[in-house]
């Protein structure tokens, strides 16, 4: 552990966080990706898609097959003698997806919001039984009579008579505003 | 396949000069809206209440309502 660098370090944090993101990838493939991940062996350089960190430690393409090898050896050379369909293929050989295909939508946002409201209904079944069951009695403040023996007492002190409370009563009329 | 060269430098300098003057103008205006909505009114309002207003009557109709400790309604 000593040997490790700041920056490794960074990297592994990243590991982690991308075996969550590829496991959690697993459980969500019914939202409309076609991804698949086993069980990855952290020991060995590991391949990511991830938005912020852009270079992987390994190429995506490992094993190669010899159009690939001679591919590789052709881009050792001049890379202007190269043609556009064999960068694209030396781009697909290094890379999984590309930004774009990283950023994809996805029908993730439907089981969020589903699970929300699923989760709310729940807390409001669960409240209406505590205020049946659970609830002590009102106060006797809360009652109809009091109430009113209250709102009167407010207007006979005035209460906030410039903009608030009886400013909305009529005194000469003796009624709201 | 060429692209132009994507901007390099210079990016945050672009960025405050779009949206500074954007925020101090919206700030002015906040501020303004409020003078002019909330307080002018307010201070309006407290004007007029007191231009009309004669304690010595409110005073009495409290104390008749029995809302005072120190004094009694009249005629008790």
């Amino acid at each position: 552990m000593l040997h490790l660098t700041t920056g490794r370090v960074g990297c592994l944090l990243s590991k982690q966080a991308v075996v969550a993101l590829t496991s959690s990838g697993a459980r969500m493939s019914s939202h409309g990706h076609h991804e698949v991940s086993d069980s990855v062996d952290m020991s060995q350089p590991m391949y990511w898609d991830r938005l912020d960190t852009p270079l992987p430690d390994r190429p995506w393409k490992d094993v190669l097959d010899s159009t690939d090898k001679s591919l590789k050896q052709k881009e050792k050379g001049p890379w202007t003698a190269l043609s556009k369909e064999e960068k694209i293929a030396l781009y697909r050989l290094k890379f999984n997806h590309t930004y774009p295909e990283m950023k994809r939508p996805s029908h993730e946002w439907k089981t969020v919001i589903g699970g929300m409201f699923i989760f709310f209904g729940i807390t409001g079944l669960v409240v209406f039984w505590q205020c049946h069951y659970v609830y002590p009695p009102q106060p006797h403040t809360f009652g109809e009579e009091w109430q009113a023996k209250q709102i009167q007492r407010m207007l006979d002190m005035r209460i906030n008579p410039i903009e608030g409370f009886s400013a909305q009563w009529d005194y000469k009329n003796k009624q709201w505003k | 396949m060429s692209l132009a060269k994507p901007a390099m430098r210079g990016l945050l300098g672009k960025r405050l000069r779009f949206h500074l003057p954007i925020a101090f103008a919206l700030s002015l205006v906040a501020a303004a809206a409020f003078k002019y909505g909330v307080t002018e009114p307010r201070k309006q309002a407290y004007a007029d209440f007191y231009k009309q207003y004669d304690a010595t009557k409110e005073f009495n109709n409290m104390r008749d309502a029995g809302v005072f400790e120190s004094v009694r309604p009249t005629g008790e």
